[in-house]
């Protein structure tokens, strides 16, 4: 596999080697439980502890408030069905956007089964929600607000920060899925007002099944999963202590890389975007042109199903994503694209690529070497010749 | 070089083959990459379109998948002795078309009334299986035929002979008929909780939710039974 044609960040990326390294002393030397008192249970407490400390510094917040998971998925299952728990004396409603990730919308929606009511926010045409209609629908019973940091597919980034705002004028609690913005937005709680937040290692070069979740001290969260009482009762069973080292790792070799990747990335992801609208003709960028994530581009290209074009791409070793339906296992296109007011002839056409650590330049070039012939012959063989202006 | 060689030599791609695993059968991988019997461009489907005798088109660009099928009949035998197609859609879409494009014109070319046998089913294994969620691909191709034939039997004066699939409204209040919900059980859903949420039948005609149960189970058992 080449690096440099992995074009999926957004899906996972690959483990750096100095997590990797830093990992292994933890599988079968250091393996005690770091609840255990004898010297190998204390060395992995004191591993656990230095991970703690080093994502308390990243996030700007004190240790007590940062919870180990199993994922980003099971940190937002935490946050949302754990506040709403706490809270449901308080409240019963519950607020997000359209465009979140499934591990959002679907908790939501199994919430709503069990009395709970959620407003979902409609986007405008870039993904935006809108502090005006958040106000607006801000009640009495409003207990919680969950509004992603990044959108996962079309990289918008929302204003987390006035967004915080409105929920603290209103005294209610906010959340935030900040899966896909952790190692390129700012992720500084305190100055960014959240309550809290979700991340996991596996977009940041560090392992899979592995997340964090920001509780900020005080703030009520009823526990999901009961046991032995570790993470501050909050989340029990026996921590996960390689993966938890590998976190630490990931988030502290991005952090140092922040500034200069962001603006490496920044600087193709336009490159990209701007070839691709040259080189084809009838494509499209779904998102903002510029207030997305720097490693997001998303195009669709009228009169393709998009799983064509990753397949054929995939024969040359390159990975991108679609949003299609054909990919997806409800066979309904990316409900993010038809959030921002897109018809379902543009979402069944639309390609992701989320560039990287490993992303060159020249990768880029061989990308589009190869996608302009492959868009060209698909659309060839369709029987649609949709224009632009029909869209 | 045209785009019509190298999709026949596939050249470059197999050269460059990097990945070993493929989500399809072998079969389906031959007729996504090597299509047979299409027809490449605009001009060469308006040819076509004045020459053949039956031409039928099928789904829409807003459902994900569109098929536009082209027959040329002999009037004697009633054999098809050509079988154009293009397809918008996913890779399933278009191996599905080929392969059924190599079914009714191989030894020969296939008699108009043995086509209309053809099922889903048989076009699925001959590309050794498809993914059930990708079962409805090779329903479009079935049902492109069906139109390009009623098409031929309306050129040639055999009105008695088109084939109505005709729908039967099922809920009255929202207008949902059987082609929904078989619609629906080909794409996968396979109770009555998940075609409610893709269709909403029977959420405000109560009256009409154990004849829409029979018709999943009629439909499950005939697609994937
Ligand atoms: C925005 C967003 N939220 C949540 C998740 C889920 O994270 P995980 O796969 O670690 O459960 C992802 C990644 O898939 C994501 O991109």
């Amino acid at each position: 596999m080449n690096k440099e044609l992995y074009f999926d960040n957004a899906a996972t990326t690959a483990v750096d080697e100095r997590v990797v390294e830093a990992m292994k002393p933890y599988f079968s030397m250091t393996y005690g439980n770091p609840g255990s008192m004898h010297t190998l249970g204390l060395e992995a407490k004191e591993a656990l502890d230095s991970a703690r400390v080093m994502l308390a510094r990243f996030l700007n917040c004190s240790d007590e408030e940062v919870i180990f998971t199993g994922s980003g998925t099971e940190s937002i299952n935490m946050a949302i069905k754990g506040a709403a728990l706490a809270l449901q004396k308080k409240g019963k409603h519950i607020i997000t956007q359209k465009t979140e990730h499934p591990a959002v919308l679907e908790t939501c929606e199994y919430l709503e089964k069990q009395g709970f009511e959620v407003t979902y926010l409609d986007v405008d045409v870039y993904g935006f929600v809108s502090l005006e209609k958040l106000k607006e629908v801000m009640r009495l019973d409003t207990i919680l607000v969950s509004i992603m940091y990044a959108n996962n597919e079309i990289g918008t980034v929302q204003p987390i920060k006035e967004i915080a705002e409105v929920c603290k004028e209103n005294k209610v609690l906010f959340h935030t899925d900040a899966c896909q913005a952790a190692g390129y937005l700012d992720m500084d709680v305190k100055n960014l007002g959240i309550d809290y937040l979700s991340m996991n290692g596996s977009k940041l070069y560090g392992p899979k099944g592995v997340g964090i979740l920001y509780v900020k001290s005080g703030r009520p969260l009823s526990p999901l999963i009961h046991g032995g009482g570790q993470e501050y009762g909050k989340r029990s069973g026996t921590e996960n202590v390689p993966l938890i080292v590998g976190l630490a790792k990931a988030v502290e070799i991005a952090d140092g890389e922040r500034e200069r990747e962001v603006a490496r990335l920044t600087e193709m992801r336009d490159y990209l975007i701007r070839e691709l609208l040259k080189r084809i003709p009838k494509s499209l960028l779904n998102g903002h042109p510029t207030k997305r994530l720097p490693n997001n581009v998303n195009v669709t290209f009228l009169n393709v199903e998009g799983e064509t074009l990753l397949l054929e791409l995939d024969q040359y070793g390159i990975c991108a994503s679609t949003g299609s339906a054909c990919t997806s296992k409800t066979l309904e296109p990316s409900h993010v694209i038809l959030a921002l007011g897109r018809p379902y002839e543009v979402a069944h056409g639309s390609l992701r690529f989320s560039l990287g650590r490993y992303t060159t330049k020249e990768g880029i070039d061989k990308l589009l070497g190869i996608l302009p012939e492959t868009v060209e012959k698909y659309r060839m063989l369709s029987p649609v010749h949709l224009q632009e202006s029909q869209i | 070089m045209n785009m019509e060689e190298k999709i026949q030599l596939h050249k470059d791609v197999e050269a460059k083959v990097e990945s070993k695993k493929w989500f399809y059968s072998e079969t389906v991988k031959e007729h996504f990459f090597k299509p047979k019997n299409f027809l490449l461009s605009e001009e060469k489907a308006k040819e076509a379109d004045a020459k053949s005798d039956g031409v039928g088109q099928v789904g829409s660009p807003a459902c994900g998948d569109m098929m536009k099928m082209w027959l040329m009949i002999d009037r004697e035998s009633e054999r098809i002795t050509d079988c154009k197609w293009q397809t918008f859609g996913c890779a399933s879409a278009i191996a599905s078309t080929s392969m059924l494009s190599v079914m009714l014109t191989e030894n020969g070319g296939m008699k108009i009334e043995e086509a209309l046998q053809i099922k889903p089913q048989d076009i699925a294994a001959r590309l050794d299986g498809l993914p059930q969620r990708k079962f409805h691909c090779s329903v479009l191709g079935d049902k492109a035929l069906r139109a390009a034939v009623n098409d031929y039997f309306r050129k040639t004066g055999q009105d008695a002979r088109v084939i109505v699939g005709g729908a039967k409204v099922i809920d009255k209040i929202l207008k949902i008929t059987d082609k929904d919900i078989e619609e629906a059980v080909l794409e996968g859903a396979h109770d009555f909780e998940t075609v409610q949420k893709k269709t909403k039948v029977g959420v405000y005609d109560k009256n009409c939710i154990p004849e829409v149960e029979q018709l999943i189970r009629f439909y499950r058992e005939k697609y994937f039974g």
